[in-house]
């Protein structure tokens, strides 16, 4: 059973249809009480960190995330904003992150680039799986949705699972034991995208 | 590497699709739902929606449409249309919608720019400007279905709105509309030159050579038609099409080719 976390934000009629369409279990949570027991969750996100973080503490479910993410080792995936909310802290906003990965998020530096767009960086990239994950299994040429102005910054090089590069490299996806994180959004990117919210599925 | 984005722009009137001429005349095209499925399908880079009815009658955005259409949706969506507060914005946001346009609302009171990024992040807000021209090689910012002028140069109103916070300027040329004869490049450059967001140009693509032009001359861009992925022919029979992931390489590849 894949758990939508509905914190009032973010895409969760689109995940629940892609994973109705391949035919498996898909719940929402909007309490702690629909949380309980949950071993597979997916944390979406859209818009500014401090209003995403605002919402996620408002909406009771925090600490049943964090006890069901850091005690009981449930697969956790943050999409976009989501995934910034895994970090400690980003320089979008001013409230902590969840601190479920050593990470920070930051601004693109934009100084050096020699395009005349600048951010946000959006539209479709592709990126460089750089380790070897279920999460990618699969997937030929990988190309997907950013919609972003921020990043994370892993502290350790081994939590990086993809890179896409947009002015220079950066972070496209993560992964901290049961802790993902995709910087695009799969749930927006077609085929590419499904195949990868069904290997997350599998995991 | 980021490409280029190929965006269909749907029109919604009396709750149906539409298809306008100079913003005038709108035909029936189609289901908003069905033609989702459709583009669904085609892998379209991502979606814009407008509804074109919510302004001029001062009335709230559908939101039970928008919240099927992000439901539906597995490309990213912009929706525009009747939006004016910054709870709206919110709200459209919270139904799953990657991207609000502000238009009309953001001339009148700028500030709603700066209101609404702060809520849900620049990436999001997108503001439309439909430009009409003014004298040799100026644009003037039109509103409510191109029917209300504002005296605003575009470039300088774009330039204005990027310094405000929005994400991504639409530039839609009004005498372009429909005629499927090509953008118009001087209003697209003045645009490009005068900030560094992403930006979309919307109105005149008749033909794939419209956009690969495009392309060649801009890189990163948005290429957004209406007309162009709706009809067939020259008698306009509604069919729905899209460049499959070759014919849009290929695009891709002549536009690299020709910068």
């Amino acid at each position: 059973m894949i758990v939508l976390v509905d914190y009032g934000l973010g895409n969760i009629q689109a995940f629940a249809n892609i994973y109705r369409r391949l035919g498996l279990p898909v719940a929402t949570a909007r309490t702690p009480q629909e949380l309980d027991g949950a071993r597979k969750i997916v944390l979406p996100g859209v818009g500014a960190f401090d209003w995403a973080m605002d919402k996620l503490n408002a909406s009771g479910m925090r600490e049943k995330l964090d006890e069901l993410v850091l005690e009981r080792g449930a697969d956790v995936i943050g999409i976009c904003v989501g995934m910034q909310m895994m970090a400690r802290r980003s320089d979008e906003g001013k409230l902590p992150g969840l601190g479920w990965i050593d990470a920070e998020v930051v601004k693109f530096d934009t100084s050096g680039f020699n395009q005349p767009t600048h951010l946000p960086h959006m539209g479709w990239n592709d990126i460089k799986v750089t380790a070897d994950d279920t999460l990618f299994r699969g997937i030929e040429t990988p190309r997907y949705y950013f919609l972003h102005s921020y990043h994370v910054v892993p502290k350790s090089d081994a939590h990086v699972l993809a890179t896409a590069s947009y002015g220079g490299r950066f972070v496209a996806a993560v992964r901290a034991g049961n802790v993902y994180g995709t910087q695009f959004h799969p749930e927006k990117s077609h085929g590419w995208g499904i195949s990868l919210l069904k290997n997350f599925a599998e995991i | 590497m980021l490409r280029p984005r190929l965006i269909p722009c749907l029109l919604v009137h009396k709750g149906g699709l539409a298809k306008t001429v100079k913003f005038a005349d709108p035909k029936y095209v189609g289901d908003p739902i069905n033609a989702v499925r459709i583009f669904n399908e085609k892998e379209v880079d991502e979606l814009f929606v407008a509804d074109i009815d919510a302004t001029r009658q001062a009335r709230e955005p559908d939101y039970k449409l928008i919240s099927s259409l992000a439901a539906e949706c597995r490309m990213p969506l912009c929706y525009g249309g009747g939006v004016d507060k910054v709870e709206q914005v919110e709200r459209i946001i919270g139904l799953g919608v990657e991207k609000v346009a502000l238009s009309a609302a953001v001339i009148a009171r700028p500030e709603l720019v700066s209101e609404a990024a702060e809520r849900v992040g620049s990436q999001s807000i997108v503001v439309v400007l439909d430009a009409r021209q003014a004298g040799a090689g100026r644009y003037e910012a039109v509103t409510h279905s191109a029917t209300k002028r504002t005296g605003l140069d575009v470039a300088e109103t774009a330039r204005r709105m990027q310094e405000l916070g929005a994400g991504e300027i639409v530039v839609n040329a009004v005498d372009r509309d429909g005629m499927m004869q090509g953008y118009d490049r001087n209003l697209i450059a003045q645009v490009r030159d005068s900030v560094t967001l992403p930006m979309t140009a919307l109105g005149g693509a008749g033909s794939l050579a419209d956009f690969q032009s495009l392309f060649a001359e801009h890189g990163i861009i948005g290429a957004a038609a209406g007309s162009f992925f709706v009809f067939k022919g020259k008698y306009r029979a509604v069919l729905i099409s899209y460049p499959n992931r070759t014919e849009k390489e290929n695009l891709l590849n002549r536009a690299r080719a020709g910068q």
